[in-house]
């Protein structure tokens, strides 16, 4: 509705005179184009790039209870960061973060593997594997918060059908943060298959066929030629893996809230935690978080684009 | 569609039938024992991949007494809507529904127009610094969205914008991921029917609009439901930017209502159910376009 509205009131504002003087005179192609950039180019402006160096003069001041920022404080939110709890902060991320890609990334590729050697069916298996993409952070949560709630816990349950010993997902400060993983691990699956699963169909038959000719099948098959042929697509779900999982937020909240203990809190929710999770909101001290944020983010993205760059260069 | 689709693969069934015969005779025992086990692993992931799936909706017609035994039943023995109806009165997530539908729509509509008219400039108008332009666009991808959240929740409730539509889907209006696809899609497009249309004396916009919009339905369809399902989602900036449960979506209601129905986990699965349904049918009846959307970065 907007669509239709916008496009057509803009329709009717530039006239139309003889096209071949339209195409002679390049300064009204930059004059439209700089019109045409201009609602994104707005949006950017005003929620991307001034929220940056917003966030930077947050970061050097204290504020006063309800956020206001009221006093210049240099870099000391930045030295602070060199304490233990931050430490542990960090550490906590990194361990998400590995718990996170590792098995994900592992699970979607044998996934995919085991998939080329069914004959029949592999598209409805796929599908079926994908099937967890539609469920949102916090459908998936809510639903785990049940599988492992101490009251009538389905998993529980289910090990306990198997003879197996109970476990405290939530309640143990060694556990907690794994059973996050382990749901943020059944969210990401679906989009790995997808992936991995474009990848494997643009290998080119051909060398599909050499290999089988070569007497090459199952494992063999999968170790010496799909794998290596998946580098770019496994480089690419890594690397968007990693950057997902620094950015998990819901899961934490409605899973643990940061707790047992602090044991689930990772970077991001710790400055939701400092920014808006208390009556009280240390914006400063929750600027600078987001800062480290950022650059760890930009570092996972540089490194992407750079691999991907002489990839480009040698193929 | 269905009807031409479902012949063929009966057609493929018949014919494959003498081929696999003639495999197994040839590979043998051993050939034999490799499928077993490869049917036998896939199994043994499929099954615990597809069991929150299958209990979100066993679950939701449940009656309470079943789910509350240990060990918890996995198969039903009733259909009951008491759990959809306790959910439904406990928070307002026909409202919040409705919240959700309201904000993933517009953020998609008003996306797919930004990006459009972004793409087309970077591919068929001529200006100076085009190139680096692109460059800075793609770079905004590269900030996560969680960094910005503190400034832009300070801007949006300083111009009161705090607990309304407005709030909840300005600062994602227009995002670069959108522009890199439809440009690649843009690209393709023929160069001499471009050329044909504008000797014909025909606008940008209206070219946009009547010859290239429709032609490019495939890729506007990936970036639309690439867009709708993120949008729909989110949850860090809807909790941070709604106070009241009128404004809330149905992603915040799932938490609302874990939290206060602790003691009732069908309550908690018939909410997890209900909001999955619409993404659950895009998935599945629009694997193909959300595939295109996703796999854009992955596969050249």
């Amino acid at each position: 509705m907007t669509h239709g509205s916008v496009t057509e009131r803009r329709a009717a504002s530039p006239p139309s005179p003889k096209p071949s003087n339209k195409r002679a005179r390049p300064g009204r192609d930059a004059i439209l184009a700089w019109g045409f950039l201009g609602p994104s180019v707005a949006v950017f402006a005003l929620f991307l790039v001034y929220p940056l160096g917003r966030t930077v003069y947050l970061s050097m001041h204290g504020n006063d209870i309800i956020g206001q920022p009221n006093r210049f404080v240099g870099l000391s939110h930045f030295a602070e960061m060199a304490s233990p709890e931050f430490g542990r902060i960090l550490l906590t991320t990194l361990v998400f973060t590995l718990g996170v890609v590792v098995p994900g990334v592992v699970g979607a590729l044998v996934v995919v593997l085991l998939l080329e050697g069914v004959l029949r069916a592999q598209r409805f298996l796929r599908g079926a594997f994908a099937l967890p993409f539609a469920f949102s952070v916090a459908s998936a949560s809510v639903i785990f918060a049940v599988f492992y709630s101490p009251g009538n816990s389905v998993l529980n349950g289910v090990l306990y059908r198997m003879g197996l010993d109970q476990v405290p997902w939530l309640t143990s400060q060694e556990m907690a943060l794994w059973s996050v993983a382990l749901t943020t691990v059944w969210m990401n699956l679906g989009y790995g298959v997808l992936v991995l699963a474009a990848g494997v169909g643009s290998i080119p038959k051909e060398v599909n066929e050499a290999a089988r000719i070569d007497g090459a099948t199952g494992p063999r098959l999968a170790w010496d030629v799909t794998i290596p042929m998946l580098g770019p697509q496994l480089f690419f779900l890594i690397v968007i893996s990693t950057i997902n999982a620094l950015q998990s937020f819901g899961q934490i909240h409605i899973l643990t809230a940061g707790g047992p203990v602090g044991s689930t809190t990772t970077l991001v929710y710790s400055i939701y935690q400092d920014a808006f999770a208390y009556g009280t909101s240390d914006f400063g001290r929750a600027s600078a978080q987001a800062l480290v944020l950022l650059v760890v983010v930009l570092v996972c993205t540089v490194v992407q684009f750079g691999v991907i760059e002489r990839k480009v260069h040698y193929s | 569609m269905t009807a031409p689709s479902a012949t063929a693969t009966a057609d493929q069934l018949s014919r494959s039938e003498p081929v696999r015969v003639r495999r197994r005779h040839r590979h043998g025992v051993g050939h034999v024992v490799g499928r077993v086990l490869l049917y036998l692993m896939l199994a043994a992931l499929l099954i615990p991949v597809l069991f929150p799936v299958y209990y979100v909706f066993v679950g939701t017609l449940m009656e309470s007494r079943e789910l509350s035994t240990f060990p918890p039943r996995l198969l039903p023995t009733g259909v009951n809507f008491e759990n959809i109806q306790g959910a439904l009165a406990a928070v307002p997530l026909l409202r919040m529904y409705t919240n959700s539908l309201v904000m993933a729509g517009i953020i998609t509509v008003c996306q797919l127009v930004t990006s459009a008219l972004a793409a087309y400039a970077f591919v068929f108008l001529r200006f100076r610094g085009s190139a680096v332009v692109f460059a800075l666009f793609l770079s905004t991808l590269m900030v996560p969205a969680e960094a910005t959240f503190i400034p832009n929740y300070l801007t949006l409730t300083g111009w009161g914008l705090g607990n309304t539509y407005a709030g909840l889907v300005l600062p994602f209006l227009a995002y670069a991921f959108g522009t890199f696809l439809l440009r690649q899609s843009f690209r393709q497009f023929p160069r001499e029917l471009y050329d044909a249309a504008r000797i014909d004396g025909m606008g940008h916009l209206r070219f946009l609009w009547t010859i290239l919009m429709p032609l490019s339905k495939p890729a506007l369809t990936a970036v639309g439901m690439y867009v709708f399902i993120t949008s729909w989602n989110m949850y860090f900036w809807p909790l941070i930017i709604t106070r009241s449960t009128e404004m809330q979506t149905l992603q915040i209601g799932l938490n609302s209502l874990k939290a206060g129905e602790a003691a009732n986990p069908g309550l908690v699965l018939a909410g997890a159910a209900l909001s999955v349904i619409p993404t659950l049918a895009l998935v599945i009846f629009g694997q193909r376009f959300i595939v295109r959307g996703l796999t854009a970065g992955a596969v050249k």
